[in-house]
């Protein structure tokens, strides 16, 4: 199963018609796109104008607390470690599953991309019924005085799992779309592995490769269901960015909780300026 | 196309290391929770599923999917039609914002979308003089879902609509078709697997929610729980096995829908490529 279906169609067969004096055209455009916009982008100016409802003094103060700055310590760890890890097994299995063929391939793609559909609430229950103390693996590590459950290293790991499957979905229609013809001549050529992927095969997916990276990023910071299971939210010790979020939505300090929030929605909006970018450098290949 | 195993290099590393890191990742957590759930007897297992609040989160999630992906399938194909036929100002800025949803964490999503709709929310004011609760009701897990689901139809009915031949509609109204009778004869048909098929996706990923909707529920048990939140509440009480029946449960319900969606998408690929 795919689910790479993110690309939009920007070259279209159909040539696009003016609506200007076309009052059924007209219509159409204000009801779907005034509905999708306000459903899209209300979110976002919400986000932003209650963050900054009681002025930037006190929205930058909220940022600087303690509490704020350890959350987005702790959460740009997370995606420091996640994110090279998805990207080089992004990498890899879209090289197995791309260039390859053998039984079980598309189980092993439908295997990849299951965290994607799974609520993250089951990821983080199954982390711990490995890692917990009433784990297959728990009660061992502690043992030997390893403790990977209710504390940073858990947050790292069950961030890791969760976005393993971004670079690998959206590289992979590029890799099987490319063919082998190209890394055929490398081989033939008598160009090494590593030449040819370096040389013949990244230049080929690098942007589908760079937008895989930023979504990757972007939702290892945004990461909520499977850390709230295993990180305990400890204030100050185990709190990422969603969960800091959470405790101050809770507590009513709203401001402070959108104020997080706007750190998060920068960086979905910067994910969607480098998808637009990346998009118009394919079609102006094409 | 062949791909042709021994010329290109690279095979035996690129898929041991795939599979350890998936056996690692993604086998092993979920071996262990069948395992779990596997260790209680038929009984207490059942016990678990069944117990009438697990009942409610069930019915609660599902019926609030279901219309999720209604609104959904509406929406995403008014806007991917409007997309692809019409051009329009700001057109390339809501193609571009269709994606949002996929970038924007689910939790920011989830207070967001619960500021605007309560009763003195920017939205939520036009809705209270009339009763209508949104946020911290089910109307509000609906809007959540719908959200974070919105750019699966959007993007697979887009490409469709795309490749349409201009002549087949031509040739209909040129034969005395209305314009209505033109879509739903001609146009609809076509793009009918792509639109089953955006709402499967919208709705597997609808029944996963979990960040966009635990900020707008509510969350009160009976009415307005789902079930992942429920799984999450009994590993608070450090109830595992009831926290491991109910995740079975997540996992089936998404295993059999993606089966589902990929029966689909089989279908329609056979469909559009002969």
């Amino acid at each position: 199963m795919s689910f790479a279906i993110s690309r939009s169609a920007s070259a279209s067969g159909t040539a696009r018609r003016p609506i200007r004096g076309h009052p059924r055209r007209i219509a159409l455009v204000i009801l779907g796109g005034g509905l999708t916009g306000l459903l899209i982008l209300l979110p976002l100016v919400t986000v932003f104008s209650y963050a900054l409802r009681e002025g930037l003094d006190v929205y930058l103060r909220h940022l600087a607390t303690p509490e704020s700055r350890h959350a987005i310590g702790l959460t740009l760890l997370a995606a420091g470690v996640a994110v090279p890890v998805s990207t080089a097994f992004g990498l890899a299995a879209a090289w197995t599953a791309g260039k390859f063929e053998f039984p079980g391939r598309r189980l092993l793609t439908s295997v990849i991309e299951l965290p994607l559909s799974v609520s993250p609430i089951i990821f983080g229950v199954a982390y711990l019924f490995v890692f917990g103390m009433q784990g297959v693996l728990g009660p061992w590590l502690d043992e030997r005085g390893v403790s990977l459950a209710f504390n940073v290293p858990a947050i790292v790991l069950v961030t890791t799992m969760v976005t393993l499957p971004y670079v690998f979905r959206e590289v992979l229609p590029l890799v099987l779309a490319q063919g082998v013809q190209e890394e055929h001549a490398a081989a033939t050529l008598g160009a090494g592995g590593w030449q040819t992927f370096f040389r013949v095969t990244l230049p080929n997916i690098r942007w589908a490769l760079i937008y895989g990276v930023t979504l990757c990023f972007a939702r290892a910071l945004g990461e909520f269901g499977a850390v709230a299971v295993v990180s305990g939210a400890v204030r100050g010790e185990t709190n990422t960015l969603t969960l800091h979020i959470e405790l101050l939505s809770n507590d009513r300090v709203a401001t402070g909780a959108f104020a997080a929030a706007s750190i998060l929605s920068s960086i979905a909006i910067v994910t969607l300026l480098v998808k637009t970018w990346v998009e118009s450098r394919e079609t102006r290949r094409v | 196309m062949s791909r042709p195993r021994r010329i290109i290099p690279g095979f035996g590393l690129t898929l041991g290391s795939t599979l350890l890191v998936v056996s690692l990742a993604v086998v092993l957590p979920l071996g262990a929770l069948v395992f779990k759930a596997a260790g209680l007897s038929w009984s207490d297992y059942w016990g678990y599923v069944s117990d009438a609040r697990a009942i409610a989160t069930y019915r609660v999630t599902l019926l609030a999917a279901a219309a999720a992906t209604l609104l959904d399938l509406f929406l995403g194909l008014l806007t991917a039609w409007i997309l692809v036929r019409y051009e329009f100002p700001g057109r390339r800025l809501l193609d571009s914002a269709i994606d949002l949803p996929f970038a924007l964490p689910t939790a920011v999503a989830g207070i967001a979308l619960a500021a605007l709709t309560v009763p003195t929310g920017a939205v939520g004011a036009l809705f209270a003089p009339f009763g209508i609760k949104i946020a911290y009701a089910f109307p509000g897990i609906v809007l959540a879902m719908s959200f974070t689901s919105l750019p699966f139809v959007v993007r697979t009915v887009q490409p469709v609509l795309a490749d349409l031949e201009p002549a087949l509609e031509e040739a209909s109204s040129t034969l005395g078709a209305g314009r209505w009778a033109t879509f739903r004869r001609v146009v609809f048909p076509e793009i009918f697997p792509a639109l089953l098929s955006g709402a499967a996706l919208a709705l597997v990923r609808s029944l996963g929610e979990f960040g966009a909707v635990v900020f707008i529920a509510g969350n009160l048990p009976f009415k307005t729980e789902i079930t992942a939140l429920l799984t999450y509440v009994r590993m608070d009480e450090f109830d595992y096995p009831g926290a491991a029946a109910l995740a079975t449960v997540i996992l089936s319900f998404a295993l059999l829908f993606l089966v589902g969606v990929n029966f689909l998408q089989t279908r329609l690929h056979r469909r559009l490529h002969g």
